[in-house]
């Protein structure tokens, strides 16, 4: 039998999006170390509907840390202490037996919460649509090896990729600014041949809709730290460049 | 395909207004506002180096300093009127301020329409005391530079202050220690600005390689060090009695106010 832990929790419940939030204090006794925090807020979850009190609300699926659904800020930062972990991942052994931890939804203007610890990222939605995809004949599929990319370009767009969109970035940033989100979609196609046709178009759509929404960047850095897949804030800088050549090119000329 | 959604079920933070001729449209985003903040911000880091290695001549005695003076003047030769060179720079520096601060200030407050504040105790893990603390800073800098102007340049501020003799205004201003504590404290605001701004103009205009990226920070830290050293230099200096007037006659270097320009 693994060790278990008495916590104090200090969790956000809010009944809906215009309604006003305070925490709930309750006490989660008896919690295995080995379990995740989604499997720690589901054992709170049992005993306050064993007590006749709604559960708490959060988003999640599929709990293995690739969806991007779960997320919430434990102890002031987003998806907790645990550097490159989503929620899901983050496991009770980090925390010692006797602490407080602190439970709130991710907080900014344009992610308003639903209920509790769920926020609504459409967003993030509003963003790809804009250009987040790339325009492909249709037909038979093409040989894998078709278009040759050197092996650091696939890698640099696989890093960007590697985004879940869970909006962790926006919730750690002082700014509520989306930058690391908008330059991980836009780098993993405008690094890549496929994304050349419709870059500086995607770009300024992308980068256009995203002010439409978020914040300005200030370049603290606070959104790497809390990325759970470590997007790194080089995309932005390439993102800052892609937007201003946008605005510039001649697209007329597609060599330039 | 590309094409921008309004979806009104979710909160904005702005109302998109029509776009204006480049380059203006570019002013109008918040990137194209962040461009602006580094390019000035380039342009007023140059000055602030500038201006403190001209400062430097204080070391040499008031001779020295009145030429350097007189050589600001006469920038351009006889190929400008007298101070004409002068007053463009003066004027580029002007524009440069004006539009680092409407910048600053507009992108504030679309940071602050899209920010929601926490309840619980922030846990900040990777901003710094200087990038936090950039809306701060940047307005004690912007008061410090009026107060400066009002006190070495305009001399508002002292009555034994003369038109033209700038060592000697520059003393007279800085052996007062409630004066010399204003010039400490503000020059360490603007190291700090310096420190955020200086590694953070990289990132934002988009020069990043991974062969240099490295060496961002140690910019930054190097030129913030430089200011700061060389700027809290001067009133140490004047209060420790390295810089004094005894072999100095005030305002034996005096002009007119009217050429003082």
């Amino acid at each position: 039998m693994s060790k278990t832990l008495n916590l104090k929790l200090k969790i956000w419940r809010q009944s809906g999006p215009h309604a006003q939030g305070a925490f709930l204090e309750v006490d989660a006794n008896d919690i295995p170390e080995d379990a995740s925090f989604l499997e720690m807020l589901d054992i709170v979850n049992e005993r306050l509907i064993a007590d006749d009190v709604e559960p708490i609300t959060f988003g999640h699926d599929c709990r293995e840390g690739i969806c991007g659904t779960c997320g919430v800020m434990i102890n002031g930062q987003a998806h907790g202490p645990e550097k490159a972990t989503t929620t899901c991942q983050l496991h009770m052994r980090k925390f010692n037996d006797g602490d407080q931890i602190v439970v709130e939804p991710w907080k900014a203007t344009s992610f308003p919460v639903l209920k509790d610890l769920m926020v609504d990222r459409r967003a993030f939605d509003r963003i790809v649509e804009a250009g987040g995809y790339i325009s492909a004949p249709t037909g038979t599929a093409p040989d894998a090896n078709e278009i040759p990319i050197p092996k650091e370009v696939a890698d640099s767009s696989m890093d960007a990729a590697a985004c879940i969109g869970c909006g962790a970035c926006v919730a750690a940033c002082p700014n509520s600014a989306a930058q690391l989100f908008t330059s991980a979609k836009l780098h993993h196609l405008n690094v890549l041949p496929q994304g050349q046709p419709e870059r500086w178009r995607r770009t300024e759509a992308m980068v256009e809709t995203m002010e439409d929404f978020f914040g300005s960047c200030t370049n603290h850095g606070e959104c790497h730290e809390a990325c759970p897949k470590e997007i790194s804030l080089d995309f932005i800088a390439f993102m800052n460049r892609d937007y201003v050549r946008a605005k510039i090119t001649n697209r007329s000329l597609a060599s330039q | 395909m590309a094409q921008t959604i309004a979806d009104h079920s979710v909160p904005t933070v702005r109302k998109r207004a029509p776009q204006l001729p480049w380059p203006l449209n570019l002013y109008q985003t918040a990137i194209g506002k962040k461009y602006a903040m580094a390019l000035t911000g380039i342009g007023l880091l140059g000055f602030v180096v500038v201006h403190m290695i001209g400062n430097l001549h204080l070391y040499e005695g008031p001779t020295e300093v009145h030429e350097y003076a007189e050589a600001l003047r006469d920038l351009g030769g006889h190929l400008v009127p007298r101070t004409g060179v002068l007053w463009v720079l003066r004027l580029g520096l002007i524009a440069m301020f004006a539009t680092h601060i409407h910048a600053a200030y507009s992108l504030s407050r679309m940071s602050h329409k899209a920010d929601k504040s926490y309840v619980g105790k922030r846990d900040f893990v990777a901003a710094n005391f200087a990038s936090r603390t950039m809306r701060w800073t940047g307005p004690i800098v912007l008061l410090y530079v009026l107060f400066h102007l009002a006190d070495l340049t305009w001399g508002w501020l002292n009555d034994d202050w003369y038109a033209g003799d700038p060592y000697n205004n520059v003393y007279v201003s800085l052996s007062a220690l409630p004066i010399a504590i204003i010039y400490i404290v503000a020059n360490v605001a603007l190291a700090v600005h310096i420190f955020h701004g200086a590694w953070s103009m990289f990132q934002t205009l988009g020069i990043n390689n991974p062969k240099y990226n490295g060496m961002r920070k140690g910019f930054a830290r190097g030129i913030a060090g430089l200011i700061l050293i060389g700027n809290l230099s001067f009133p140490l200096a004047v209060q420790g009695g390295l810089i004094d007037i005894d072999n100095h006659t005030p305002g034996s270097y005096a002009i007119d106010t009217e050429e003082n320009g």
